[in-house]
């Protein structure tokens, strides 16, 4: 059941910049939904415009059966933790928490039961009198995310909350998060530019580059079948190698090296997409690297290197390699897991 | 070593400094304590005589002015109604306009500002004509409404809390939005308590830019009953030279230490919010 739902929505600024272009978008109950792409690509315009922060040009948006594109942010039954927490610096936490409660006229009483709540959920009862700035980052992410929780909406909406926290916090606030959102089954929405976060948190992710949505689907779905040449450059780090060449009688040639194709093509010039850790070492493989550099992260390795015309070929293996800078290597493609994009639409061909 | 030459050369440079400032007070004071005859024959005086309080009574209390109906005290209430006045409304009227300025997105905002700020340029002596025939159209002539309202657009506090306000992150209204806020709300819950340190420095600026106005009134009260500190300063010097009486000195710098303290204790009150703001960061 779509419980969330953009149609055709398009923000035009006043100065013709077009911030989103005809977005469609369903969004189930309790889903946890990752607006992921590169900075400027319109995913927080297209956040803040569900928020009710920035005007809709066109389209319409309907929460819960109910159309909000002209409805007061207040009134929209959302709630919004900002990147930098937004927290109200001259008033203490507990005032923070229940400012909009107070606004909504709610009774005391009820204003301390909910809060308490809130507090208790997040551990944060013991910093109720404090002031914001005498808190820590995680501690000031927690009483964001309580100002959201305590309104109790019907969708929550995060723009990028974890980019101002160190790498550690982060990760554990990451979980929080995730945890949280299940527990109490509140449809959300999550803006990063972040992958990690993207493929971590999301049931699913819609990946944005200039102000369209290129493809929707879980994180898996996105990470093995990328839509289009754009997500599957974005998604997964080190990125996807790709080699311009074409398509001769159900084989991709390109000048460096050559592959058998599983499924039946027609002759046509693509992109050849393959990901680093689909390659292995193989005498009798396709592509020959004469290696660059080597990367050696722990868990794994990374290799780079060109191949015969000169493509900077990236290869993941686990562990610590053995493989030297300067030697050559050949590298083994795994069978049927590669990635066509047309040359010209950029679209997925496979 | 080195560091203790320096700290005994800055202690001995403000030292100074202090000295530059308290010694002439302190000999106002101590003369305003001695007989007028004792400050006239031997010149002003270090040490504290026995006349405090008959001084200062005097000066107080006595009846002056044309009409002997008018004190002292009169005047200083005078001053403090129309400096407090000033202070006040000025405050409220410059953050109320930066508020429309900065967070409105009316046409014309950023001339209007300018133009606010163009005044400026326009000090009161300048347009002293135009505002007394004004002031004198609308019958406020000889009363506290024309003493204070002509003073009370401010382009430098408009200045300082457009400064302050377009420092707020934006993120603070639209959170603030989405908690139910209106723009009535946001001035009053937020930006209000947020400038509160402002609020105090351009209360005790404006505050003794009140106090120590002469020329204005000077004009515009022709009633002695709203006459002024800083007025009456010139009529006391008048006084105690004409007239053929002994000059009452000594009376004189009794006046002049009774005029300096609102001014004073406006500081001295507002000053902890000013010490507030600065050591503590609230962002």
């Amino acid at each position: 059941m779509s419980f969330l739902n953009l149609e055709n929505v398009t923000k035009i600024y006043p100065n013709g910049t077009k911030a989103v272009n005809e977005t469609s978008l369903s969004i189930s109950e309790g889903e946890l939904m990752v607006f992921v792409g590169p900075s400027g690509c319109g995913k927080s315009t297209l956040l803040r415009m569900i928020a009710g922060l920035e005007d809709i040009t066109d389209g319409e948006i309907k929460l819960d059966n109910r159309v909000i594109n002209k409805v007061d942010p207040s009134e929209r039954d959302v709630a919004m933790v900002f990147q930098n927490y937004a927290l109200y610096p001259h008033m203490n936490v507990f005032k923070n928490l229940s400012y909009g409660l107070k606004n909504k006229g709610e009774s005391k009483e009820e204003i301390e039961k909910k809060v308490n709540e809130v507090a208790e959920l997040l551990e944060i009862k013991e910093f109720l009198q404090r002031k914001p700035g005498q808190l820590s980052g995680g501690q000031r992410q927690r009483v964001a995310m309580g100002r959201a929780i305590v309104r109790n909406p019907k969708a929550f909406l995060f723009d990028e909350p974890l980019s101002n926290l160190d790498a550690k916090l982060r990760g554990q606030v990451r979980i929080e998060i995730k945890k949280l959102q299940k527990q109490m089954g509140v449809t959300s929405v999550f803006v990063t530019h972040d992958q990690v976060e993207a493929m971590t948190l999301g049931d699913r992710l819609a990946v944005i580059n200039e102000g369209v949505i290129e493809q929707v689907g879980s994180p898996i779905e996105v990470y093995e079948n990328p839509a289009t040449y754009f997500v599957a450059e974005f998604i997964g780090t080190p990125q996807m190698n790709f080699v311009n060449g074409e398509i001769k009688s159900n084989q991709f040639v390109s000048k460096g090296f050559s592959c058998p194709l599983t499924s039946n093509m027609s002759d046509q010039e693509v992109i050849f997409g393959i990901r680093p850790e689909n390659l292995k070492v193989n005498p009798n493989g396709n592509i020959t690297i004469k290696v660059d550099l080597i990367e050696k992260l722990g868990a794994d390795s990374i290799i780079y290197g060109y191949d015969k015309s000169n493509n900077y070929i990236c290869y993941r293996e686990n562990g610590n390699t053995k493989i030297q800078s300067g030697e050559e290597i050949t590298l083994e493609i795994e069978e049927g897991i590669y990635h066509l994009f047309d040359k010209e639409t950029k679209k997925r061909l496979n | 070593m080195n560091s203790r030459v320096l700290q005994f050369s800055a202690h001995f440079i403000l030292i100074i400094g202090v000295l530059i400032m308290v010694v002439p007070i302190w000999i106002a004071f101590a003369s305003s304590t001695h007989d007028n005859v004792t400050v006239i024959t031997e010149g002003m005086k270090w040490g504290i005589g026995d006349k405090f309080f008959e001084n200062y009574n005097e000066v107080l209390n006595r009846k002056g002015g044309f009409s002997q109906e008018i004190t002292a005290t009169s005047m200083f209430i005078n001053s403090f109604i129309m400096a407090f006045g000033i202070a006040t409304v000025k405050v409220i009227i410059s953050a109320m306009s930066a508020y429309a300025i900065v967070y409105f997105r009316f046409r014309l905002a950023t001339p209007i500002f300018w133009l606010i700020f163009i005044t400026l340029l326009v000090p009161l002596e300048v347009r002293i004509l135009p505002s007394y025939q004004i002031v004198s159209d609308l019958n406020l002539t000889n009363s506290y409404t024309g003493l204070v309202l002509p003073l009370v657009a401010s382009a430098t506090a408009t200045f300082f809390f457009r400064q302050f306000y377009m420092s707020v992150p934006d993120e603070l209204l639209e959170a603030a939005k989405l908690d139910g806020a209106n723009s009535w709300k946001f001035f009053v819950d937020f930006l209000l308590p947020l400038s509160k340190t402002m609020i105090a420095a351009m209360f005790i600026f404006m505050f003794v830019y009140g106090y120590s106005q002469y020329l204005w009134p000077l004009i515009m009260t022709t009633d002695e009953k709203y006459w002024t500190v800083v007025m009456g300063m010139k009529i006391i010097f008048q006084e105690s030279y004409e007239g053929g009486n002994l000059p009452r000195v000594a009376e004189r710098f009794s006046y002049i230490i009774l005029s300096m303290i609102p001014p004073v204790l406006v500081v001295v009150f507002l000053q902890r919010w000013f010490i507030k703001g600065l050591i503590q960061t609230e962002k």
